[in-house]
């Protein structure tokens, strides 16, 4: 029973700050875009336009509702959801920091720690494009029916390089579960260093499977409008929106837990802290870390363009899924080296 | 709670959802009740402590093979429901064949139901057990499968060539 109650509380803070993480970014994006494009932004709502993310939500409620007669209506309600659902779904097995210890007894700050720990995420991952063509199909539409079969063209063409990216990764840790990776990166043995091209690999697919500039040609307003979501009003339109910074949020978690090392910071055994406090600072500098990757997601939203479609599709399949086979090869020979298995 | 009461409940939602792919009118309904199909076989693997071939079938049929499935429909039919009505011999022949290919599924279940089960161990489907088994006791199958598979990859782009010198 107790247990029962931790994890619905944990998932309660996660769900909670997902969506809190995801309302703020809307505002330090336009912060961020005012900056580098030498404006103010916003700073109408409360003191330097911190309720503006409030304004936006209370905006996108009250906007009419507008389904369109010949959308298929289940479908068109539908979409949006799963693209909330799965949005949200991803958080539960992101270690959040090493845990805590109550009273002799050891709390970790993880929903849950399953042995396919990555696998999870990409399952999750695959079923979030449905939402996009779900949409976009229903909506009855050639523009977001272009956006869907955009989006989902995207997403499986860089799905495969990620997934490749990843097996490099596992070749390396030897394990599936997202804690015990982390674990592995105690201190400064952050996985950069070993899987240098995987980063760079899985950082662009990630920019990809969030539909981020410059792969948001779903949405690529100078050719379709508004892209799947063109037929999409009030808060259906939000949850959209609002799925994409959750999304961008969570990428940000998993980027930093498998590569950069997730509550793991260097010299943490030369502090002599008690565990609970090294525990809690290093969730405070995972969440340093994420928001760090959420800035590098907008800063380079603001200054690279947008590619054109075909671009795109070059770069998935004759660029990234070669490298990424490279790094395959290239971490097999490192691992057998490392383990005294290569003889020459 | 009845142990076996989510086998139940899976059950009867993977057969509604069958059914509700081919009784359904527009395709791309089809297609998701399909969908919906594959995530409750994938509950009944849950159910077997198989997490692996899980996480494994939602990556791949749900969530790679239908997505083109859909992707193609989306493409050739938008909207209009210009299914062509085949004529009743047709139907006819499609249901005993059907009906056959059910007959045989069924048979080779036969005497299953006397062999012991192998293990119940919780982690027997774990990604490490299953990659033992693969890498050591089935190399041979498993190797000759990726050449069928590369085998079938070639053929696909020679197919799907235009011009071919």
């Amino acid at each position: 029973m107790e247990f029962f109650v931790i994890k619905l509380v944990l998932v309660l803070i996660v769900f909670l700050v997902s969506l809190g993480v995801a309302a703020y970014s809307t505002y330090a994006e336009r912060k961020i875009a005012a900056f580098l494009q030498d404006r103010i932004g916003p700073d109408r709502a409360g003191p330097f336009g911190l309720l503006q993310p409030l304004a936006d939500g209370l905006k996108m409620f009250m906007k009419e509702e507008i389904i369109p007669t010949h959308a298929d209506k289940f479908l068109f309600i539908l979409g949006p959801c799963i693209m909330m659902m799965t949005a949200s779904m991803t958080g539960v097995i992101i270690p959040w920091g090493h845990g805590l210890e109550i009273n002799g007894s050891f709390y970790p700050v993880q929903i849950t720690d399953i042995n396919i720990g990555i696998l999870y995420v990409f399952g999750v991952v695959s079923i979030g494009v449905y939402g996009i063509m779900i949409g976009g199909w229903a909506s009855n539409n050639k523009y977001s029916l272009m956006g869907a079969i955009r989006a989902s063209s995207q997403m499986i063409s860089y799905e495969l390089a990620m997934g490749m990216a990843i097996i490099a990764l596992i070749m390396t840790t030897g394990t599936l579960s997202v804690r015990e990776i982390v674990e592995q990166q105690h201190g400064i043995h952050w996985n950069i260093f070993t899987q240098p091209l995987g980063v760079i690999l899985f950082i662009v697919c990630a920019f990809a499977e969030c539909n981020r500039t410059p792969f948001d040609l779903p949405e690529c307003e100078t050719e379709l409008v508004g892209g799947y979501h063109t037929e999409y009003s009030s808060m259906k339109l939000g949850f959209y929106l609002f799925a994409e910074y959750i999304n961008m949020f969570i990428s940000a978690a998993i980027i930093s837990s498998l590569y950069f090392g997730g509550y793991n910071f260097p010299f943490i055994d030369q502090l002599g802290l008690s565990p609970n406090m090294l525990s809690m600072l290093g969730t405070i500098i995972f969440f340093g870390k994420i928001f760090f990757f959420i800035f590098f997601f907008m800063w380079v939203r603001w200054t690279i363009p947008r590619f054109r479609y075909d671009q795109l599709m070059h770069l998935g399949w004759r660029i990234m899924i070669p490298l990424a086979i490279v790094n395959i090869l290239g971490t097999g020979v490192y691992v057998l080296f490392k383990n005294g298995q290569l003889h020459f | 709670m009845n142990p076996s009461l989510p086998f139940f409940v899976l059950a009867t939602l993977s057969v509604f959802s069958a059914l509700m792919v081919v009784l359904s009118r527009k395709p791309v309904h089809s297609v998701l009740y399909l969908i919906f199909c594959f995530f409750t076989i994938g509950g009944h693997y849950l159910l077997l402590n198989a997490q692996f071939l899980f996480a494994v079938h939602i990556i791949v049929y749900a969530g790679a093979i239908m997505v083109l499935f859909l992707f193609t429909l989306m493409f050739i039919n938008m909207n209009k429901e210009l299914e062509p009505h085949k004529s009743n011999l047709l139907k006819g022949a499609a249901t005993i064949a059907a009906g056959c290919l059910l007959l045989v599924l069924v048979a080779i279940t036969k005497g299953a139901e006397t062999l012991p089960a192998i293990s119940k161990s919780s982690d027997i489907g774990t990604v490490s057990n299953l990659g033992k088994a693969l890498y050591g006791q089935y190399l041979l199958p498993f190797e000759l499968i990726s050449i069928l598979l590369l085998t079938a990859m070639v053929g696909a782009v020679m197919l799907g060539k235009k011009d071919v010198e």
